[in-house]
């Protein structure tokens, strides 16, 4: 790893000055962050650690589920309101990686390095979440850009997130039996934005809304629905652990499987 | 250089690091506690195992300045101080849970925190799946299992003094 400084502020606005230095990284959990470093595939002047932002915290409301930006995927996994308000939420978030990494990894970290196989941005896309950040408010449709970019700036700072809660939800992923990353995962959603599924794991440009099944589902919420629809294969990845014909064929059948498990 | 304090098994530290020194290294390298093993220094294996605040994490995945503040135990931190080993270590020996022993420490403390965090008990297809951030090229999961299991009666008995 090449050397850096590091800067833990305080304060959000000390957080977001430090970003603005060139090549300023944040650090959330590290779970991705580190492992880049080490590899030496970054090489940022400062890494500015957001752990002492007060940015942790889950609010329930009567529609919304809001989750601070450096909550861990452990704490949301075990969150007895969050199981109740959106219990594949809180399944995602202990789906992800083993029990270690859930211990540092963070909801803010995840959306804001949207690596194309993690599971947070399927449930940000199919939920019609709402990222908020030190600037904005910026809604999941237009967050998510392209593989690991996104709409922030560099030196944004997501503070927290927001689902509204769905009538019904499920996320299944096809994991890499090593890595444990989704091959492909579909998060499937009823909910006040109508029907929205979201496939990740799988795309060239990272996550993406699987258009064709929602409008199926939107008059028929049955996994038979789906039947005969399938994505292109032309815009997914392709790698030594599925081709992209592959993994096409496997949205099909991971987006029934995500149907049926939201009942 | 910076300075990081930590307290580690019971112990108050104040250590000059550079910003990149993993955890894993301050834990090593200057303080000497070499239990806490380094196996594939990319947060898969599992061999550097510590506990921070009581959660089980990778400290090859930290950097020491993170840890700042912090309650660190490692595997050196988890007997009795008469040398009684932890219900865990006992089970380990008990069932034969190691082969070479390069894993272990970071299975024990992965396994301390798994079933310390389910009192209400886990079965064997869970003790799995909890142990999926542990990698054990003996393949020797079969004993390891067994010795979590027989742990756990003994770890919440012991919570329960």
């Amino acid at each position: 790893m090449y050397n850096f400084e590091y800067q833990k502020p305080g304060a959000l606005a000390d957080a977001v000055k430090a970003l603005g230095a060139a090549d300023a990284k944040a650090l959330a959990g590290g779970m991705t962050l580190i492992p880049v470093l080490k590899q030496r595939l970054n090489q940022p002047s400062v890494v500015v650690d957001l752990a002492k932002l007060g940015l942790s915290g889950i609010t329930v409301t009567g529609d919304s589920v809001t989750i601070g930006a450096m909550t861990t995927h452990a704490t949301v996994a075990a969150s007895a309101d969050i199981k109740r308000a959106i219990p594949a939420l809180a399944a995602l978030a202990g789906g992800i990686g083993d029990i270690q990494v859930r211990a540092r990894g963070t909801i803010g970290g995840s959306l804001a390095n949207n690596d194309p196989a993690a599971c947070y941005p399927a449930a940000a896309l199919a939920l019609g979440a709402t990222i908020t950040t030190n600037k904005r408010a910026i809604k999941a449709d237009v967050y998510f850009t392209g593989m690991f970019t996104t709409a922030l700036a560099a030196d944004e700072v997501i503070t927290s997130v927001s689902f509204p809660i769905p009538a019904k939800a499920a996320y299944v992923k096809f994991k890499q039996p090593a890595s444990r990353y989704a091959m492909v995962g579909v998060f499937a959603a009823k909910g006040p934005a109508g029907v929205r599924m979201a496939v990740t794991g799988s795309g060239q440009g990272g996550v993406f809304r699987f258009t064709a099944a929602e409008a199926a589902l939107a008059s028929n919420w049955s996994a038979a629905a789906l039947n005969g629809i399938s994505v292109s294969a032309d815009n997914m990845m392709s790698d030594i652990h599925g081709s992209a014909v592959y993994r096409a064929h496997l949205v099909g059948v991971i987006a029934k499987r995500a149907v049926t498990a939201a009942g | 250089m910076p300075q990081v304090t930590l307290t580690v098994n019971g112990k108050t530290s104040s250590v000059e690091v550079e910003a990149r020194t993993l955890l894993v290294e301050l834990l090593r390298d200057k303080l000497g506690l070499t239990g806490t093993h380094v196996g594939c220094d990319t947060s898969q294996c599992g061999a550097c195992v510590v506990h921070i605040d009581g959660n089980s994490v990778k400290a090859c995945t930290m950097l020491a300045l993170q840890a700042d503040g912090t309650k660190v135990t490692t595997i050196e931190g988890i007997a009795a101080a008469d040398g009684t080993l932890h219900p865990m270590q006992e089970m380990f020996r008990e069932h034969h849970a190691l082969q070479c022993g390069f894993c272990t420490p970071g299975m024990v403390m992965s396994a301390i925190d798994l079933v310390a965090k389910n009192p209400q008990g886990l079965s064997e297809d869970e003790i799995r799946h909890g142990l999926e951030g542990n990698l054990c090229r003996c393949t020797g999961y079969h004993n390891i299992v067994k010795a979590i299991d027989a742990s756990q009666s003994l770890m919440h008995a012991k919570a329960a003094e």
